[in-house]
């Protein structure tokens, strides 16, 4: 059971960046969880064999508390992310906006002592529902890292193709996978010729683009892109930003960036947190211009952070 | 000449750190002093290699380098020193001591660093070095009265169950290779799983998160992330131990049974390099072949125990060189295919 | 709002669940089980060597009878504690003083790589060779004057034990921040004096524990004393000659059909193993009041 698409952020955000159009969403319908057909990401519009189903996934966050031990790190966040679009999350260091976004694919409770509570709805369903594994929410909600970290000792392949391994599907193609996967990272013609080299062996950026490659070709729902771009040089923060623009075609995107700049590149929405708190989510122009909360104005005029 | 509050020699003085005429002196003949010292440790090496050459040589110009080394056989009557039943003995108890020691040590390292709960890391560690604490005479005898009398059982029941397996079978020896390899296994369990525990903590935190992240299972992450990344160190830490199995000699020589020749099967009784230096030194004082022999021996082990402690430390330092190429340069290069065709995004 | 999962979060396999779970009870089981050992060690070292200790036990010489009453082992522990002492003498400073000439003026220089290679490879010698060196080198030509000794045990136990403290007291040393040494240099103070005045006294609790840890693992080595320092039933004070110790008495016992001497074998070895606990928990109380500080 899935929500109907969000209406609320219906215009695009408009400024003067040159942007390719958003095709409806309607004309790229994610494919049914269990089918195994082979998804053509090379970008183009290819319905044929796309099943007409339902669109995008959201994720809804309601009452959310998040803490380290007895330390109350997130309170009280009611968000909602609205399918295949992308939301930034801003804010000062240590306002919680990581935080937040690893109870989202319950990362957060890794850490010893750590936990989320509150709903936290994946079209719908909560993921921290009994009986819910979270492995299975990991793979649902893919997460990319500030710092790119391919696994060493593998392979630029074997890396792609370490998350559709775990697995172990046997109907899965896996060349075909890898490839796509790559297509869709815009990293493939760089790396075609040497799918055999070390991951690590690649540039920063590169790497970054292959640990995307390695998200989607889990097949998630959601993205969860922690700082991206903060360890990466400008041009290889380019490359990442305008495949974070095709990549919202399929996937619902979830950034956090400490970058205002960026957030008003690549997100259709933005939300503010300060303090643990969500202080606003509007569109990212409106943020931009002209938020409703002080506290939003002060920040993106720089008074601080 | 006077700059600040501590420039002047009273100052110096009065911190205890001014320099004096004698001081100036004091200063290379304490560096040359330290110099010698270590000098000495490039000396202790040179001398044993010349000392023991020295004292082996009417063994080894009697029987030849190589015949000694693989000589078949080891005969104190006779007075035919083979070291071959010896060296094949130290390589069977080795070996049952890796089999079986390096699986309980790494999974300890493994449970240790990544599934036990935090409160518990401290003791298990404390625990496990414990086991390096006592000193081989006592494992020896605990092999002895306890070990032997109590394994002696279960061992028959193996060889006639398992008969049909090569090296197993026939009648049990109380002292044998299997209870010696399960004494170096205990031996070797703390140097092994500190090691590799070592090792497996300065796994990057981000890689095991880029596992789970993937929905990866505990274990998974650890196939994934933790034992790839670690293994070049994990391969030294068995180096290692088996460096240290090797030379083991007092707890060998007690549970082995100490016979020169070599076993037909697991639970024989057998000799090693280390345990016939030991086992025999008293009688052979006399003897100048049989001394020159056992030290030839000891020439043998030493020489073994030096070569498994470089392949060691080669092991580590080009896997761990292998695993930490550092990234070419950033290009410098503009997108023009794929998805980004359409033009660069601008500010 | 729903707690079934949707589709997307269908559970994983069921093989590999199974996977994880059986895994992470080997890992367990294989823990406890390298335990397992220890237990039985310790239960059975104090059940078996108890029943020997006695005050009569830590008070008199073993009596070399077969029959009768085998004596104490009193001449046992105080030649431990005698030869050890010697090596401790001759190691630690020597090998501190080697750590400080790595840490202190060779660095990273060619000499110093090749004295820290060689202090790796003698490391890894088995303790026997060195007992050997040490009887080809001093016992066979009856240097000093006589064959076996105790000082010459000590010398093979000090040679055991000196790549252990060098490794150690580099690692204490290099822990000492250099901006303690560059602010004492910067007063005009000699090199000498920063290492003896400033990095030393910063680095002593670790190169104390360090020499602890060290003499536990000599006091409990027998292959390098069979040869140098032999056994002998008595106590002696004398360097020169034949010295019992612990560690030989215990490898002597086991081997003999006696009851009650394989009891002495038993209350010795838990004397030792007692004697190095104890050096190894100073160590540890040493290590852990200087974090604290």
């Amino acid at each position: 059971m899935t929500e109907p698409e969000s209406t609320e952020h219906e215009t695009p955000v408009q400024d003067d960046t040159i942007r390719k159009e958003d095709p409806p969403v309607s004309a790229e319908p994610e494919p049914a969880r269990s089918s195994a057909e082979p998804r053509s990401l090379a970008g183009a519009v290819t319905p044929a064999k796309e099943k007409p189903e339902q669109t995008g996934h959201t994720v809804t966050l309601k009452s959310v508390d998040a803490y380290y031990g007895e330390q109350r790190a997130v309170r009280d966040v009611d968000i909602e992310y609205a399918a295949n679009r992308v939301t930034a999350m801003i804010g000062p260091s240590g306002c919680g906006k990581s935080t937040l976004v690893r109870c989202i694919n319950r990362m957060h409770e890794e850490i010893p002592g750590a936990r989320c509570e509150g709903h936290v709805l994946l079209d719908g369903a909560n993921i921290y529902g009994s009986g819910v594994d979270v492995t299975a929410v990991r793979r649902a909600i893919g997460m990319v890292f500030q710092k790119p970290n391919p696994f060493p000792t593998m392979s630029i392949y074997d890396n792609v193709a370490a998350g559709v391994r775990l697995t172990g599907r046997k109907d899965v193609k896996l060349d075909e996978r890898v490839e796509q996967s790559l297509r869709g990272a815009g990293l493939w013609d760089e790396v075609k010729d040497r799918l055999g080299r070390p991951g690590i062996g690649l540039s920063g950026g590169q790497q970054q683009r292959l640990c995307i490659a390695r998200t989607i070709a889990n097949e998630p729902e959601v993205i969860i892109m922690d700082e991206p771009c903060s360890a990466l040089d400008p041009i290889a923060t380019l490359k990442v930003e305008d495949l974070i623009h095709e990549l919202k075609r399929r996937y619902t995107i979830i950034i956090v960036t400490h970058n205002m700049q960026q957030a008003a590149r690549v997100a259709d929405t933005t939300a503010f947190m300060l303090m643990g708190e969500l202080v606003e989510h509007a569109e990212t122009q409106k943020i931009f211009t002209n938020p409703d909360d002080p506290r939003t104005e002060e920040y993106v005029t720089g008074k601080f952070g | 000449m006077e700059a600040g509050a501590l420039t002047t020699r009273d100052d110096l003085a009065a911190a205890g750190l001014a320099g004096s005429s004698r001081g100036r002196l004091a200063d290379p003949a304490f560096k040359w002093f330290l110099t010698i010292l270590a000098v000495l440790i490039l000396a202790i090496i040179v001398f044993f290699f010349v000392f023991l050459i020295n004292k082996a040589s009417p063994a080894i110009s009697k029987f030849g380098l190589f015949g000694f080394t693989f000589g078949a056989e080891w005969n104190v009557s006779k007075s035919v020193y083979g070291a071959w039943p010896l060296l094949v003995g130290t390589l069977i108890t080795s070996a049952v001591a890796l089999v079986i020691g390096v699986p309980i040590a790494l999974g300890a390292a493994l449970y240790i660093t990544e599934l036990c709960p935090a409160r518990l890391r401290a003791p298990l560690t404390m625990l496990l070095e414990l086991l390096a604490a006592v000193p081989s005479v006592v494992y020896g005898l605990w092999g002895v009265f306890f070990l032997i009398p109590k394994l002696r059982p279960a061992e028959q029941w193996f060889a006639d169950t398992f008969s049909f397996l090569p090296f197993v079978g026939g009648s049990v020896a109380g002292p044998n290779y299997f209870i010696a390899g399960l004494i170096l296994a205990i031996m070797i369990l703390p140097i092994v799983s500190a090691i590799s525990r070592e090792v497996i903590s300065t796994v990057p935190a981000e890689l095991k998160e880029g596992a789970l992240a993937l929905g990866a299972t505990r274990w998974e992450m650890i196939r994934l992330a933790v034992l790839p990344y670690s293994r070049a160190g994990i391969a030294g830490a068995i180096m290692l131990g088996l460096g240290r199995a090797v030379g083991e000699t007092i707890a060998v020589t007690l549970v082995i049974g100490n016979a020169p020749q070599i076993g037909k099967q697991i639970f024989d009784q057998g000799y090693t390099l280390a345990a016939v230096i030991a086992n025999e030194f008293g009688e052979a004082a006399n003897n100048k072949l049989h001394s020159a022999a056992l030290i030839a021996a000891g020439l043998v082990l030493f020489v073994l125990t030096l070569l498994i402690n470089a392949i060691a430390r080669y092991i580590v330092v080009r896997g761990n060189r292998m695993r930490d190429i550092p990234p070419p340069e950033e290009e410098l290069t503009m997108p023009t295919t794929g998805p980004l065709i359409g033009g660069p995004v601008m500010q | 709002m729903s707690d079934v999962p949707a589709n997307a979060l269908a559970p994983i396999s069921a093989r590999r669940r199974h996977t994880d779970q059986v895994m992470r009870a080997v890992l367990l089981i294989v823990t406890l089980l390298a335990l397992v050992p220890l237990v039985l060690v310790i239960l059975r070292l104090l059940t078996s060597g108890l029943k020997a200790i006695s005050w009569d036990f830590f008070t008199t010489d073993p009596s070399g009878n077969f029959l009768g009453n085998p004596g104490g082992i009193k001449s046992a522990i105080l030649g431990t504690i005698e030869m050890i002492a010697v090596a401790a003498l001759i190691t630690i400073p020597i090998g501190i003083g080697v750590a400080l000439y790595l840490v202190e003026y060779g660095k990273q220089g060619r000499f110093a790589a090749t004295v820290r290679y060689f202090v790796d490879v003698l490391t890894g010698v088995p303790s026997i060779v060195f007992g050997l060196f040490v009887y080809v080198a001093l016992v066979v030509g009856n240097v000093g004057g006589s064959g076996f000794a105790a000082w010459k045990g000590a010398l093979a136990i000090a040679l055991l034990m000196l790549p252990i403290v060098t490794r150690s007291a580099e690692v204490v040393l290099l822990l000492v921040p250099d901006g303690l040494r560059e602010a004492a240099l910067a007063l005009g103070a000699p090199r000498w004096k920063v290492v003896t005045r400033v990095v030393l006294p910063t680095a002593a609790p670790g190169l104390v524990t360090g020499s602890l840890l060290a003499i536990a693992r000599g006091a409990g080595e027998t292959a390098p004393l069979l040869f140098t320092a032999a056994i002998v039933q008595g106590t002696s004070f004398n360097l020169n000659a034949r010295m019992n110790s612990l560690p030989a008495q215990i490898f002597a016992d086991v081997g003999q059909a006696q009851d009650r001497l394989v009891a002495r074998a038993w209350g010795a070895a838990l004397t030792l193993v007692t004697m190095i606990l104890i050096l190894n928990i100073v160590a540890r109380l040493v290590a852990r009041r200087s974090r604290s500080t």
